[in-house]
């Protein structure tokens, strides 16, 4: 017997559910003194706020994907388990954002039921909405900046950081234009070229101006390969590598702050000392700039190859302050490779590799352009985000902050990526009715 | 497009790929590269939430470093309180948060369960999983806590070092050092800078230092042990080879004199004597004319065969033991020297009775005694006796070694014969033990200020069984003969160990 795509879902989603119940559980035992056996109310309300998720897709999208929305909820658990270990106050917030985004999947699902591709005819007004999303923190007002970026909106005790959503906007965008003229578009005529020159230039402008170059990399990949499945024309991407090195060179002669970044990534420890930026004095650079970073690192190899287990790993000085700025946020990675050991790092990135295989499986069997594009943009958007933050850990590339979707802690980045998922599947419920006769 | 698609699903996975790749690296091959790092915070903490392993004593009931529990944003973290604060603190060494010393710095990878044998794997896999904490190794010693409470009172706060030992498996007995200080200061405020203050009547006191292995002292007279070997196992001489003795030794034509008797101040005259009485009266003349006759070459030969020029084996950081042997001064400070022609470069006659430039631990000169107790064979000096895993295991018992053979048992059995003549009527009766033979050598140093000594005193016993051997030293005495100041501490010393 065959299991329809619903009650594979059903049936996946039990699984992350007693998988949620595990990892509580596992902190739950290590973390005794510190948290309640309430934490396990945390499985039991994930599980339960899934399976609201899964009622509304087997009434919109019954033939849709079956397996991206437990994998999302596997990641979003594996994210809320590891920042209720860090801290449970962030984690009710979180849990809060969670609830909101599975809101938003559902009103997604719901609002573009009937064809998702009425997008297509608006798809100016979300170019234009990117622009005014990426740039919306600027206002004065109501923008607020977190350590120096100026990324977020105050709004009563949230922050919103709109960029998350504008990343979205400027897929359906990129897929709505490209679509519509990419026979044009890869003749490489300027007048073809001009709407989408003009976007995606004012928004890596915002991306200039609010040194958010972890957003700057991500926006200039996802177009790049979008072009690139548009138009066939591996000459596009080539060419705009190479106009992204030499625009890089300029900005690390012209930006301190990148300049720094880059003298982190090459050489975060030094054997003399330097002068250090934040108390004016001359100072190891892993005990100044690079500390995140190395200490970071220091947090991944005390993991090992086993890990130190949910809930033991070490994650505060003796005093009791935090070892790494930012834990929960762009270094959740270092804290859940430090506690679950490279077993459970290699495993949360091949839940990664198997979310972004469904999203191109989708693309491959949606019909019209729009769809393979919208598909394609939004998995290989999903999986270079991932790559920009870990590889910036890892010390592949340069450290830039982005969140790693749906596992680190943030809002925005939360809703945005169920709001991600409702549009795959509702790209792959039209697929699949297509297809079956 | 789908030709598109499928290249660019393949580029995201290749993405992730080398995400798996890069994350291996630094799990497996750069931990161990990072984890030395000084700027490792995470390690730094990481140590304390592994609940240490004991260090007990040879009782099992003295334990000299213990765990305190405090809890730290939520985690529990294990800190080092040391019970017997400052009996053996020089050996024991510290953990803290800032460093660590003696003992708990060399053994911290059983005391930590961080070495990978079978059981720490196991048992540390468990606690783990079990969300518990890893629980390291117990050490016990082979440290007698009553000898060594005893040891450190008969210090009594002066600058000096008590080392005992069983001369049959080379196993420290007892291993005093003083000054000493109180290790739970370290984690108080201004606790470093208060031991640093400490007062003792020397120029140095140095309150850290362990001078049981790493303090050097010019070994006096107790060197002419090394010389008398010398002397009897090349057969240039014989116990009853007979010697004039005019109150000094003439070496290049200048007059070396004999030490000046305790009670006169003038320098003792003792006439005809034989090899055996030069050692009883420990008669620096005799055995300067001994050291002109077999060369400097052959002394430091054999010296080196005692374990002279090497760092003794032991349990406790290389760093802090010191190799004994000739020092001069260079540059960078007070260094071994290893002279390329002995026989030319060093006063013979005045290394033959322990000056010149020669300093030695009172380890070293404890394993001299310790090798004559034993035959002419010398012990290997240990002090763990064993690791035991949280779990009760055993996981390592020392089994005693020799280093090699330094003497022939002829020479070892008449060197004990010699020793017992300075205890029975020579310069060491102060260590003489009622119905126990006590074989020993005295010394007695000088220092850069006049008539201001270092007192040694070498000796085991029973002679004819030897169980226990103890070097004493006692630094900057007034006055102070080893045989006055170190001989008695010896004594009390080896009655406590022969009765226990």
């Amino acid at each position: 017997m065959r299991l329809s795509y619903r009650n594979r879902e059903l049936v996946s989603l039990v699984a992350v559910g007693l998988i949620t119940a595990t990892g509580f559980a596992s902190v739950y035992i290590a973390l005794k003194a510190k948290v309640s056996s309430g934490s396990l109310g945390y499985a039991v309300f994930f599980f339960a706020l899934y399976l609201a998720a899964h009622l509304v897709t087997r009434w919109v999208v019954p033939l849709a994907d079956p397996y991206l929305l437990p994998l999302a909820g596997l990641l979003t658990a594996i994210g809320i388990t590891e920042i209720y270990r860090l801290g449970t106050k962030d984690a009710f917030k979180q849990a809060i954002w969670i609830v909101i985004g599975v809101a938003a999947f559902a009103l997604t699902l719901l609002l573009l039921r009937k064809d998702y591709r009425v997008m297509e005819q608006y798809k100016y007004l979300f170019g234009v909405g990117a622009i005014v999303l990426f740039f919306l923190p600027q206002l004065p007002g109501i923008g607020t900046s977190v350590n120096g970026a100026r990324l977020w909106l105050r709004l009563g005790p949230f922050q919103l950081q709109p960029g998350e959503f504008g990343k979205i906007a400027l897929i359906v965008f990129l897929a709505a234009y490209l679509r519509e003229k990419r026979e044009v578009v890869a003749q490489g005529r300027l007048k073809d070229w001009g709407p989408m020159l003009l976007i995606w230039g004012a928004s890596m402008l915002v991306v200039v101006v609010t040194s958010d170059f972890g957003s700057g990399l991500l926006y200039f990949g996802i177009f790049l390969a979008m072009l690139y499945v548009a138009t066939a024309r591996l000459a596009f991407v080539g060419a705009g590598l190479g106009l992204f090195l030499a625009g890089s060179a300029l900005v690390y002669e012209g930006t301190p702050h990148v300049r720094e970044r880059i003298i982190n990534w090459l050489h975060p420890w030094t054997t003399t000392k330097v002068y250090c930026p934040l108390n004016g004095q001359l100072t190891y650079r892993q005990d100044c700039q690079s500390y995140q970073t190395v200490q970071s690192l220091y947090s991944i190899a005390h993991g090992g190859f086993g890990g130190t287990g949910l809930g033991s790993g070490t994650f505060t000085t003796l005093s009791g302050a935090p070892l790494v700025p930012e834990q929960n946020t762009d270094f959740i990675y270092s804290a859940l490779a430090q506690e679950l050991g490279l077993i459970g790092a290699a495993a949360l990135l091949m839940v990664y590799m198997v979310f972004v295989l469904r999203g191109f499986r989708i693309a491959l069997a949606a019909s019209d352009g729009f769809s393979k594009l919208l598909a394609a943009g939004l998995s290989f958007g999903f999986a270079l985000q991932a790559f920009v933050i870990v590889g910036g850990i890892l010390r592949v590339i340069p450290l830039t902050g982005i969140t790693l979707p749906f596992v680190s802690y943030g809002g925005s980045s939360v809703v945005s990526n169920f709001i991600l998922v409702a549009l795959l599947l509702l790209v792959s419920h039209r697929a699949n009715r297509e297809a079956t006769p | 497009m789908n030709k598109q698609l499928l290249r660019l699903s393949v580029a995201s996975i290749v993405l992730l790929l080398v995400l798996v790749l890069a994350t291996t690296y630094w799990q497996t091959w750069a931990v161990a590269g990072l984890q030395d790092r000084q700027d490792n915070a995470v390690q730094a903490v990481a140590q304390f939430t592994v609940a240490r392993g004991l260090i007990e004593g040879s009782n099992g009931q003295t334990i000299f470093a213990a765990n305190r529990k405090k809890k730290v944003g939520g985690n529990t973290l294990y800190f080092r309180r040391y019970p017997q604060s400052g009996l053996a603190a020089q050996t024991i060494g510290y953990s803290t948060t800032g460093s660590t010393a003696g003992l708990e710095r060399s053994l911290g990878d059983f005391l930590t369960g961080s070495n990978q044998n079978l059981s720490n794997v196991f048992q540390g896999t468990l606690d783990r999983l079990g969300g518990g904490t890893v629980h390291g190794d117990n050490v016990v010693l082979t440290l007698n806590p009553a000898a060594q409470r005893l040891a450190m009172q008969q210090l009594g706060g002066r600058c000096g070092a008590v080392v005992a030992m069983n001369p049959r498996t080379g196993a420290i007995l007892a291993m005093a050092s003083s000054p000493t200080y109180d290790p739970n200061l370290l984690e108080k405020p201004n606790g470093y800078a208060q031991i640093l203050k400490t007062k003792a009547p020397c120029p140095y006191p140095s309150p850290f230092l362990n001078r049981a292995t790493a303090g050097l002292w010019p070994p006096g007279s107790t060197f002419k042990m090394v010389t008398a070997a010398a002397a009897l196992d090349t057969g240039t001489f014989t116990p009853d080879s007979r010697f004039k003795d005019p109150g000094y030794c003439t070496e290049y034509g200048k007059k070396v004199y004999n030490s000046s008797a305790p009670d006169s101040g003038a320098h003792e005259v003792f006439g005809n004597v034989t090899l055996a009485q030069g050692f009883q009266h420990s008669i620096n003349s005799v055995y300067c004319n001994v050291g002109i006759k077999l060369g400097a070459k052959t002394i430091l030969e054999y010296a080196k065969r005692f374990g002279f020029y090497s760092k003794l084996p032991l349990e406790t950081p290389s760093d802090e033991r010191a190799a004994s042997g000739l020092y001069r001064s260079t540059k960078h400070g007070n260094q071994l020297w290893s002279p390329g022609n002995p026989d030319t470069e060093v006063d013979v006659g005045r290394l033959a009775f322990g000056q010149e430039r020669m300093l030695a631990s009172p380890l070293q000169m404890l394993l001299v005694g310790a090798t004559i107790a034993n035959g002419g064979v010398v012990p290997r000096p240990y002090i763990v006796q064993r690791v035991v895993g949280s779990d009760g295991s055993i996981i390592s018992q020392t089994q005693p070694q020799m280093l090699g053979r330094a003497i022939k048992p002829e020479t070892a059995a008449e060197l004990n014969q010699f020793m017992q003549l300075v205890v029975k009527g020579g310069t060491g009766t102060a260590a003489q033990i009622p119905g126990v033979t006590v074989a020993g050598k005295t010394g007695t140093a000088e220092t850069a200020a006049n008539h201001v000594y270092d007192a040694w005193f070498v000796c085991f016993a029973p002679a004819e069984n030897p169980r226990v051997a103890v070097a004493v030293v006692v630094e900057n005495q007034p006055n102070g003969f080893g045989g006055a100041v170190a001989a008695p501490i010896a004594k009390v010393v080896l009655q406590k160990l022969l009765g226990g």
